[in-house]
């Protein structure tokens, strides 16, 4: 009988946490598209979500196009397909690997610090001031961190993208012997807009998640995941968990949805 | 101005509030005391409309706080001041951008007309020459009077203290209940103070209620409760005023 009582415990808390989402992100959008909007805390919130994560975007974009490039110059010349490797490289990055890893590049860097920033302020009673000044922190907090990151994202993937292929070509190209004709020429044949679009969808459907989950969790920090420093840390670290996991599970719906 | 009727809270089934009902006039400063625990800042968020009661009403200018959402919340909000207890800086903005921000937010004050009204403000609390430090950079004292200012600045109607002297050393504690008192002489708005500060906060508010047990157990000026004969009105005030002088000395 405990055993039924605590599992009916369990399910409620999970099902009223996943209510509470689900209407904090209802009331995010709700006030992004309702004026007046807080463009100085958007930019600055672009800055970091963005500007800030480019140099880790290249890094990783510029080194999984090189693993890429090794991996699939040896497994196509298995079928003496080497030509195809522009293609193959072009169409993993664009559909797939940019926007899924840009987006858990992002979520440790920014989505992280989100939380900890919402939380301490939850913590430390300044979204309370915010209130009591009558300032809306959804519209000061929230929706500049929305409307960054669903910016932020497929720009940084679009990068993620570019210096992913220039990746694969130095590895293909000029260590492996495949012609820049061949490697681009290919790539342009093979690569259409509805993959370039699948891309960017999936980029930006991961800002929202990245900005929904890092906020949520920060904003409710002493109601999910207790008080003080250990409650602020806890919560980021539910964050970045949630966060990714729901990037990968997000990405096979999606994908399923985009193939049909 | 402030009228509480028969507010009842409770967490995880632990009552702090139990019927809790009090009136504060227009213009008058009431000090709200009692034990640790006994409920006094969770009363203070229910005036502010911060938290929702189980049952009863909190009226503000004659508006329900319980029932209030959206704009007329927000607008509700606007005549208000909250000094938290560990003054809620932005600790990402320095004393100058904090003092500012309300006005910023809420009005179209040109920037050298902002500038002076922040500096005035930062002067009455003790803190020009601090205006761009960092919250992190300076002390609890200064902390607690930059948070004033920014409570002030909007020369709110109604002003909500929490606790503003904990955690400060008695001189510095003295000179921020100087600060309020100041500050109510010049604005003068109808206020609420939670505090432990006993019996000195009795020389700048005009009532005092004693919660106990979750209710309003006195309430009355500070003489009435000064020469209170009850039992547990003058045990709780010895113990108090014995523990500030024991304080003090050390």
């Amino acid at each position: 009988m405990a055993i039924i009582r605590k599992l009916g415990a369990a399910t409620l808390r999970y099902l009223r946490i996943t209510g509470l989402m689900g209407l904090f992100l209802a009331k995010s959008f709700l006030y992004a598209v309702i004026p007046p909007l807080k463009f100085s805390r958007l930019l600055k919130q672009i800055r970091f979500i963005g500007f800030q994560s480019t140099l880790v975007i290249i890094l990783t974009g510029g080194f999984s196009g090189m693993v890429l490039g090794f991996q699939g110059y040896y497994s196509l010349s298995r079928f003496g397909s080497e030509a195809f490797l522009g293609p193959m490289v072009g169409l993993a990055l664009i559909k797939e690997l940019g926007p899924v890893i840009s987006a858990l590049m992002v979520t440790g860097r920014a989505g992280s610090a989100i939380t900890a920033e919402i939380g301490i302020m939850r913590i430390s009673e300044q979204i309370d001031a915010l209130e009591l000044m009558g300032l809306n922190p959804y519209r000061y907090l929230i929706v500049t961190n929305l409307l960054a990151a669903m910016i932020s994202v497929p720009l940084l993937t679009a990068i993620f993208d570019v210096v992913g292929i220039a990746g694969g070509y130095l590895v293909g190209g000029k260590l492996l012997g495949v012609g820049a004709g061949t490697y681009f020429g290919e790539m342009a044949s093979y690569v259409k807009m509805d993959d370039v679009l699948e891309g960017v969808y999936k980029s930006i459907s991961f800002g929202i998640l990245i900005a929904w989950v890092s906020c949520f969790k920060g904003y409710y920090t002493t109601e999910l995941s207790g008080f003080g420093a250990e409650g602020v840390s806890k919560a980021t670290t539910q964050a970045v968990v949630l966060c990714s996991v729901l990037i990968l599970v997000w990405d096979y719906f999606m994908t399923s949805i985009l193939y049909r | 101005m402030i009228r509480i009727e028969d507010l009842h809270k409770s967490f995880d089934g632990n009552a702090v509030l139990k019927g809790v009902s009090l009136g504060i006039k227009k213009g008058e400063v009431a000090a709200l005391i009692g034990g640790s625990g006994s409920g006094k800042s969770v009363l203070l968020k229910h005036v502010a409309g911060l938290m929702k009661p189980d049952r009863g009403r909190v009226f503000v200018d004659g508006n329900d706080m319980t029932s209030l959402s959206g704009k007329k919340l927000t607008e509700l909000r606007t005549r208000l001041g909250f000094l938290f207890q560990a003054g809620a800086l932005f600790d990402s903005m320095t004393v100058f951008e904090n003092v500012a921000f309300p006005l910023k937010e809420k009005t179209k004050l040109d920037s050298e007309v902002l500038r002076q009204r922040v500096s005035r403000e930062l002067e009455h609390v003790g803190l020009s020459g601090s205006e761009q430090k960092y919250p992190s950079q300076i002390s609890g004292g200064m902390i607690k009077r930059a948070a004033l200012a920014r409570a002030l600045i909007t020369e709110p109607e109604i002003m909500l203290f929490d606790e503003p002297t904990t955690g400060l050393d008695p001189v510095i504690g003295l000179s921020i209940l100087r600060l309020i008192d100041a500050s109510h002489k010049r604005i003068s708005f109808t206020g609420i103070i939670v505090t432990h500060e006993i019996p000195r906060v009795f020389d700048i508010v005009d009532r005092v209620a004693l919660l106990l047990e979750g209710k309003v157990y006195f309430y009355g000026t500070p003489e009435e409760i000064l020469s209170s004969r009850d039992g547990v009105v003058h045990e709780f005030l010895h113990a108090k005023t014995a523990r500030a002088s024991n304080d003090e000395k050390a």
